[in-house]
């Protein structure tokens, strides 16, 4: 009811704004490196008046044509991006990569399903949105305040094992797909043309860590993640960041912290419950939306890491 | 949200959202009130209060897939009087039978604690029978988080992995003679509910979950859980047994694809 309320309010608003001719709100994007375009989402939690777009998603424009990052957090954003795109080249999009199964980065998909697009994702994103589907649907109909149907869930018919090159006509993209981390299907993608790492959810900034996959496997890809001879990267949330890699030093101090509180409450044969009000806690201040996911934080990792030592 | 000037209809509409809420959970009722009861518990009156069982869930779940619960017995378990067995229900869950417990004397406190799925905004409700047939009720309300998890394990790899792997945990390494004494009993299986439907691909596994869970010492039952779907992956039990002397823990678990999976752990004085 509250949703429906938002929902006539918002179409009201945007009817007046608008006008019947503009449909869609501009979405605003920047270049941040020659043809890559960032569109900086919210630290916000997803709602009914955010709509769930709060990520950051974008394109990286090639000479033959365009690979888009992430379509958006609800099937509108899909649209606007895909209007803001075509309002900024002329190439055609030919790749939709999701960086993962997160809602605030598939749900612009359907507006890029055409002849020529391919879908491209990490070998377990398949199965992760088959598993999710269901429960996003109805999780958007109550928290989102939009119906989602089969339809809105594109998944990759490409995807990637390990690594992939994407030739976009004068600049190739190398995507890696990762072990679990942030999810169980993280992908990143590197530009070498420009040096730009798109880390996505690998990589989160001002907003704090969400762990979906683990923990432990995190800290191992942030390893990873700091080889690329990156000028420049992308978070999934967050600001553009020119300082790699010492700007993922904040998300590993994070992680390392809550692993080493979980290890500790685990040992002290604490229980869950006990862990979730104190771990991670001595970093609530370095944080945005500390108090909405650090808890979370400490129940999956403290799931896993009961099974460590075996 | 940013911080500034909140027009007066937020406030309207924030007044409107919470009795909404208030609404919507006096009608969370109904699906109790119209199917459950009478499925669980025929027409048998149950007493509802926290005076025999008292349960214990965050109202805000943090993760749907992992949500802590624990259930208290307020009676103690004495041959004359004891809570012998208690059932957990969560109302909205797509199967809304989350486990059962028998317990005994030898149980020392019918204090259990678990992780459980929850996958919309529900009751819980944990129903304890004494040994006098009569039937005692306590329910918490429980939102399932905006996160972005759903309620499955992220990490069904290693699950699988580990598959029926067992751990005891007991606070100190000597037990305390003729008192409860806690457990905690860990079971690695990846507990898949099967009820991902297949909107889109192929790929959705069948389910595959713990029915049930036998606790014995020296071979007397301590406690036998029925569990269901509703159950987190990689089960996870806390419990009280009452040893008389040095002997056996064991763990007997059988999952509904048939397969069988034992433990034991040495209890010393």
């Amino acid at each position: 009811m509250l949703a429906a309320l938002f929902r006539i309010a918002r179409t009201a608003l945007l009817g007046f704004w608008a006008g019947a001719a503009l449909a869609l709100p501009e979405l605003d994007l920047r270049e941040i490196a020659p043809g890559i375009f960032v569109h900086q989402g919210l630290y916000e939690l997803p709602d009914t008046h955010n709509r769930g777009e709060i990520a950051n998603i974008g394109f990286v424009a090639g000479e033959r044509c365009v690979a888009v990052i992430d379509s958006g957090g609800s099937p509108e954003q899909g649209r606007a991006l895909k209007a803001a795109i075509a309002a900024r080249t002329a190439v055609p999009v030919c790749y939709v990569i999701n960086t993962h199964v997160h809602p605030d980065h598939i749900y612009g998909n359907r507006a890029f399903k055409a002849p020529g697009v391919s879908f491209i994702g990490h070998h377990k994103l398949p199965q992760a949105m088959a598993m999710r589907a269901p429960y996003y649907i109805e999780k958007a109909t109550r928290d989102l305040g939009y119906t989602l149907t089969a339809e809105d869930f594109v998944p990759p018919e490409v995807t990637v094992q390990d690594r992939m090159e994407l030739d976009l006509g004068g600049r190739t993209l190398a995507l890696t797909a990762h072990g679990p981390a942030h999810t169980d299907n993280d992908l990143s993608i590197y530009d070498a043309k420009t040096g730009t790492l798109w880390a996505a959810d690998l990589l989160f900034i001002g907003h704090l860590p969400v762990v979906d996959g683990s923990l432990v496997g995190w800290l191992k890809e942030i390893q990873n993640l700091k080889a690329v001879p990156a000028k420049r990267a992308i978070p999934g949330h967050g600001p553009v960041i020119s300082d790699w890699p010492s700007a993922i030093a904040a998300e590993e101090r994070y992680l390392e912290q809550l692993a080493a509180d979980v290890r500790t409450a685990i040992k002290q044969h604490k229980t869950m419950e006990q862990a979730m009000d104190s771990a991670g806690t001595s970093m609530r201040n370095d944080w945005l939306l500390f108090d909405e996911f650090n808890k979370r934080n400490v129940s999956s990792a403290f799931a896993a890491l009961e099974w460590e030592d075996d | 949200m940013q911080a500034g000037i909140i027009p007066r209809t937020l406030f309207v509409l924030l007044g409107l959202a919470a009795s909404w809420t208030a609404f919507a959970e006096a009608q969370e009722e109904g699906t109790w009130k119209n199917a459950l009861q009478a499925k669980f518990f025929g027409d048998k009156p149950i007493e509802e209060g926290n005076a025999v069982v008292e349960l214990t869930a965050p109202y805000r779940a943090e993760d749907p897939a992992l949500v802590p619960i624990q259930i208290a017995g307020k009676i103690p378990q004495t041959p004359e009087k004891y809570i012998k067995h208690i059932t957990l229900i969560i109302d909205n869950n797509p199967v809304p039978f989350a486990a059962s417990f028998d317990l005994t004397p030898a149980s020392g406190k019918a204090d259990l604690a678990m992780r459980v799925r929850i996958n919309a905004y529900t009751h819980v409700r944990a129903i304890a029978e004494t040994n006098d047939g009569k039937l005692y009720m306590n329910k918490v309300f429980v939102k399932a988080s905006g996160g972005c998890s759903a309620p499955i394990g992220a990490d069904l790899d290693a699950a699988m992995a580990r598959l029926g792997k067992m751990k005891f945990r007991l606070d100190t390494d000597k037990a305390a003679l003729g008192q409860p004494n806690p457990v905690q009993l860990l079971i690695s299986h990846p507990n898949i509910t099967g009820l991902q439907m297949d909107q889109i691909s192929r790929l959705v596994k069948p389910a595959h979950y713990v029915e049930e869970v036998k606790l014995s010492f020296n071979g007397a039952p301590v406690m036998t859980a029925k569990t269901d779907i509703a159950v987190s992956a990689d089960p996870n039990f806390r419990f009280y047994f009452v040893p008389d002397k040095a002997g056996e823990l064991k763990a007997e678990i059988r999952d509904n694809t048939g397969k069988t999976f034992t433990a034991s752990q040495t209890i010393t004085e």
